[in-house]
């Protein structure tokens, strides 16, 4: 059904038996985890529940960290952060090509997150949504295999977030990299994954594969199922009236 | 009838809601024109006012005419290019030798945790002694030549350029350390690409007081031992009581210092053209 089902066999990102503590506090124990190439995962979890240690430890970011386990993650990754991380003192093209070269790539990047036409804007002078655009467009540049996204739409207002799902969809569509967003919005999770996780005291408590077509409306009551039993395993029980 | 509505109309807006009153600005606002010359200005014109209404003892503070005047008379007679050549090449060496000393050693304690415990304590203990403090023990090491006065100039200079750059380059945010391991730079790209450009704002607090520490530091340096130089000049003049003679090398110090931090700024403007601040 799905374009990418016939890569499934072969894990992107594999992790075994993962662990991390912070002073003392676990915060990861024991992760097993495989994301299939091209799967769009999206991680849940209350604050404090190791989302995004398990995303900084996959992105290779946690130093300094005691922990153990087996990793395994593709060679290109892109992390996308809950602010945009522009430097200032870099136009907006020049911040999208950091790291790499080739500015025909940079520009289509930028068109394709309909930033065509502000090359030259410095950072500051963008809004909060198109920055965090910018900072999408930075991580497309890489072409990455594996996108981590650690609550990317977090500091945006309710507007923009909508119209950043669509976009970050419609990216995937076009670009079939494995997904893997954390997020404390149930919803935001339901509407755009594939998959989605339930981090609860260091391990995964609710793996759930949510088989609903594309693009999917907040009012599908179908999805309303799937954010009950989430909000259910999150703790939090609705007022069904 | 008619006359009584558009009369009362305003009151009625009024009683709707609270008229919105605009609040006070906290920025100071548009920039006056040549900003930076009106207080100077103001000052001379009140010293001519004075000078004028014979309110001044010409023998203490003559007149800013007859200070013109005697720049003009030294001017003629040679000894004033003299004097401003060899106080400008003696500050331009000083400043070279202690710029290039600030930013490499802010570079190699901000980069590694070894320059760091090497040097940082070090500068701090040099900080900590009056630079001018250390002319005698610069005169017998390096002789009461030219060598020790712009020793002791790029002293003045390097450590505040030093202090300034290190807190930027410290100060860097750790999630742009972050980003640049995600982007996958190397260490060489890192510090050119994030590191040099995000500590340049301070570097440019540093180089202003440089500057200005070049030209402060002449002034007491040209009264050791010197046979030329604009503190020389004075020296000599307080001698025969010229006081005219002291202000020409006065005013010469500060045309200098305004026009190399003008400079300063003008290139700081330029480079850090990204920054938005109050200032702009």
């Amino acid at each position: 059904m799905a374009p990418h089902t016939e890569q499934l066999t072969r894990p992107a990102v594999r992790i075994r038996g993962l662990t991390r503590s912070f002073e003392g506090r676990t915060v990861l124990d024991g992760i097993d985890l495989d994301i299939p190439a091209g799967q769009f995962v999206a991680l849940l979890g209350h604050s404090g529940s190791g989302k995004s240690t398990l995303l900084r430890a996959v992105a290779g970011l946690d130093h300094n960290v005691t922990g153990s386990g087996r990793l395994t993650a593709p060679e290109r990754v892109s992390v996308v952060f809950q602010d945009s991380r522009l430097l200032p003192w870099r136009r907006v093209l020049d911040n999208v090509l950091l790291g790499t070269g080739g500015e025909e790539k940079g520009r289509a990047a930028l068109a394709e997150v309909g930033l065509k036409g502000r090359e030259r804007a410095w950072p500051g002078e963008l809004s909060g949504g198109e920055a965090q655009r910018a900072a999408l467009a930075r991580s497309l540049v890489r072409e990455p295999e594996l996108l981590l996204a650690d609550e990317p739409f977090g500091a945006l207002d309710a507007l923009t977030r909508i119209r950043m799902h669509a976009l970050l969809r419609e990216l995937w569509k076009a670009h079939q990299p494995s997904v893997l967003l954390v997020t404390h919005d149930v919803d935001e999770a339901i509407v755009l994954a594939d998959r989605v996780l339930m981090l609860d005291q260091g391990r995964i408590g609710l793996d759930l594969t949510i088989d609903r077509p594309h693009p999917r409306s907040y009012r599908d009551p179908l999805l309303g199922e799937y954010r009950e039993r989430l909000l259910a395993a999150l703790g939090v029980t609705e007022d069904a009236s | 009838m008619t006359t009584t509505t558009t009369t009362a109309a305003p009151a009625a807006v009024a009683q709707e809601g609270h008229r919105v009153r605009r609040r006070r600005g906290l920025a100071p606002g548009r920039r006056l024109p040549a900003a930076r010359l009106t207080g100077p200005a103001v000052l001379v014109a009140l010293w001519a006012a004075a000078s004028a209404a014979g309110q001044l003892d010409p023998g203490a503070i003559p007149a800013p005419w007859t200070v013109l005047r005697t720049a003009g008379r030294l001017w003629t007679a040679g000894t004033l290019p003299t004097d401003i050549l060899t106080s400008l090449e003696r500050a331009a060496y000083g400043f070279a030798i202690g710029l290039t000393a600030g930013v490499l050693l802010a570079l190699a304690s901000g980069l590694s945790r070894v320059g760091e415990a090497l040097i940082d304590g070090t500068v701090q203990l040099n900080r900590a002694i009056p630079t001018l403090g250390l002319i005698p023990l610069f005169i017998l090491w390096l002789g009461i030549g030219e060598t020790f006065k712009i020793a002791i100039i790029a002293i003045v200079v390097y450590i505040p350029i030093y202090l300034n750059t290190h807190a930027a380059l410290s100060g860097i945010d750790s999630r742009y350390v972050e980003l640049a391991e995600v982007q996958g730079l190397s260490r060489l790209q890192f510090v050119r690409q994030i590191v040099v450009p995000g500590a340049l704002p301070g570097f440019f607090v540093g180089l202003r007081l440089g500057v200005t520490g070049s030209w402060l530091g002449l002034v007491v340096l040209e009264q050791i031992n010197a046979t030329s130089g604009l503190g020389y000049m004075m020296f000599q003049a307080q001698n025969y009581g010229q006081s005219d003679v002291i202000l020409v090398g006065l005013l010469v110090y500060g045309v200098f210092g305004l026009v190399s931090d003008s400079a300063v700024r003008l290139v700081e403007r330029r480079v850090l053209s990204w920054r938005r601040t109050l200032s702009s």
